[in-house]
């Protein structure tokens, strides 16, 4: 039995992108297999949302190419459009019109048959939670409720890829749980998702494949358990005392490379992690005081963004 | 294109929904002609019928003038065109859209002067002439205030502030006031590059049955103006586009 061959659905080369001469985004390439969730993760001004501007057609490159679903997006940008669903950053449903409305306009702009259209939207409106709302008018809905109706909006063409620009920004825990599971409902299907977010816990948990920008250039690019792999020689203990310790008592202990106040903890990084609690009870004995809470730690994915963000300034 | 010209009519629809009774809308587009017009005609002694034709003319100008440079700022402020430029629609077929509904307002709102101008004794001569001459005239200044609204800003004064200063002066110079052949040289110069001095001749010979120019001039000037505008404003927001998003 071979390996299943998977089809690239976005083909990013060489992208680049200058404001006044400044490189907003620096001949980047990558490539976005079919049904993946990407994960596309960045610091502010990295070049992150001109990137997602430019692959959603909003704006153009300054040269480089960008493919979608084999979709030359300059050369055929309304196909390319058509097959694409968008959930940008802010909110921008038509606040005057119901959410009924603005999901059917949505269908008249991608030539989504009334009938189709109506029963769509239908079904959208249940999956959010929105149906009792349907037809009020947009500027009565919490941020929440905005969101979802943009998410249901971004979906009415039936999309086979699925921009999401920081989906659950701003949004309580709920809200943004129900957004979280539809992206993996809508991944289940057979969607590709690219997904541009800041908490890095979010994209460990959807993505399969995350791209790290900086300065618009892509920093690494793997799945997500791969890039912790690459700081997996580097451990952290957590401890917590019943009174406060000096950090710099802990610092002379062997194989402790660091200490860092985290909250009401110490985080010790070490790369012999089991020799350190040893010493770590130790030092408890010896200065008669009682070890709260200790934990060992992995590397997560926020580790490896800050790590290759302060590498590479 | 069958699929952009729905998609445009789609836009159409919603721009009718949203932006009719808008306040600048309304003022710009209703309230600031009617005063205007009032200001000029009070205590002139002048024809009814003369006065109905400049009075429909700028009716049509002012109203068609009113939607366009409304729409671009008021989205690019509300964000709403991201949503339209991520769309599979081109700029041609969205700018179609928002001049769809200022010529539905336009035309829609000129039935009033006529209907008033009706009941008051004054009656229309070319009737078929009148209707196609507001049709074409609302076209024309629907792109031109599309124009307007390539201001890449999200401050709808702005573009409101820059259109007033553009129409001011054409009605001075379009014979709404005074016939073109009363102007002096000067002025007759000037009303030849104003869409609205076409319009205004045009509702005068429906009403009136006198006219400056001939009908295929006016018609013809008002059909060139509309391709010069439409052209103008489709290059100028495909270059502001991406500056308001």
């Amino acid at each position: 039995m071979g390996l299943k061959t998977m089809k690239t659905v976005i083909n990013v080369e060489r992208l680049t992108k200058d404001y006044n001469g400044l490189t907003a985004v620096d001949h980047i390439s990558f490539e976005v297999e079919e049904g993946k969730i990407f994960g596309f993760l960045g610091p502010n001004g990295a070049g992150k949302t001109t990137t997602v501007r430019i692959l959603t057609g909003l704006i153009k490159p300054t040269s480089g190419r960008v493919s979608i679903m084999g979709f030359n997006l300059r050369s055929e940008p309304i196909k390319a459009k058509q097959i694409i669903g968008v959930v940008p950053e802010l909110s921008n449903a038509y606040n005057e019109l119901s959410a009924w409305n603005n999901l059917q306009f949505m269908a008249d702009l991608y030539g989504v048959p009334k009938n189709h259209a109506k029963n769509r939207a239908k079904e959208l409106l249940n999956k959010f939670n929105l149906y009792d709302r349907k037809d009020h008018k947009v500027k009565t809905f919490s941020k929440g409720m905005k969101q979802k109706l943009i998410f249901a909006m971004s979906l009415m063409n039936d999309p086979e890829i699925l921009f999401l620009d920081e989906p659950t920004s701003g949004l309580d825990v709920i809200s943004a749980r129900l957004i979280k599971d539809m992206v993996l409902e809508l991944n289940k299907e057979g969607k590709t998702i690219f997904l541009t977010t800041h908490y890095m816990e979010e994209a460990n948990q959807l993505c399969s494949r995350v791209a790290i920008i900086n300065h618009g250039k892509i920093a690494a690019i793997d799945a997500p358990e791969k890039l912790k792999m690459r700081i997996a020689g580097l451990k952290w203990v957590e401890v917590s005392f019943d009174m406060p310790v000096d950090a710099s008592d802990l610092l002379d202990l062997s194989g402790v490379i660091d200490v860092r106040m985290s909250g009401d903890k110490l985080r010790l990084y070490t790369n012999e992690p089991g020799r350190t609690i040893y010493q770590l009870v130790d030092y408890s004995r010896s200065n008669n005081l009682e070890i709260v809470m200790l934990n060992t730690l992995a590397p997560t994915l926020e580790d490896v963004f800050i790590k290759l963000i302060e590498e590479k300034g | 294109m069958i699929d952009q010209l729905k998609r445009a009519c789609a836009i159409a629809k919603k721009d009718i929904r949203i932006y009719y009774m808008k306040g600048p809308v309304v003022i710009f587009g209703i309230l600031f002609p009617v005063f205007l017009f009032l200001a000029f005609v009070i205590g002139r002694d002048l024809t009814v019928d003369f006065l109905i034709a400049g009075l429909l003319s700028m009716t049509i100008f002012f109203t068609s003038m009113s939607i366009t440079p409304v729409i671009a700022p008021t989205e690019t402020q509300t964000r709403n065109l991201e949503r339209l430029a991520a769309a599979p629609v081109s700029i041609t077929a969205i700018l179609l859209g928002d001049m769809l509904a200022s010529v539905l307002f336009g035309v829609g709102i000129s039935l009033v002067p006529i209907m008033v101008g009706m009941a008051i004794g004054v009656t229309v001569e070319h009737p078929f002439i009148l209707a196609a001459g507001i049709v074409l005239a609302a076209f024309c200044f629907s792109a031109m205030g599309l124009i307007f609204s390539s201001t890449p800003t999200s401050m709808t004064s702005t573009v409101m502030m820059i259109s007033t200063m553009v129409k001011f002066p054409l009605v001075f110079i379009s014979g709404i006031f005074i016939p073109v052949g009363e102007l002096p040289q000067w002025g007759q110069m000037l009303a030849l590059v104003s869409p609205l001095t076409y319009i205004t001749d045009l509702c005068r010979y429906s009403f009136q049955g006198t006219n400056y120019y001939s009908i295929l001039v006016d018609a013809t000037a008002l059909m060139i103006f509309f391709v010069i505008f439409m052209t103008v404003a489709i290059k100028l927001h495909g270059r502001s586009l991406p500056k308001r998003l």
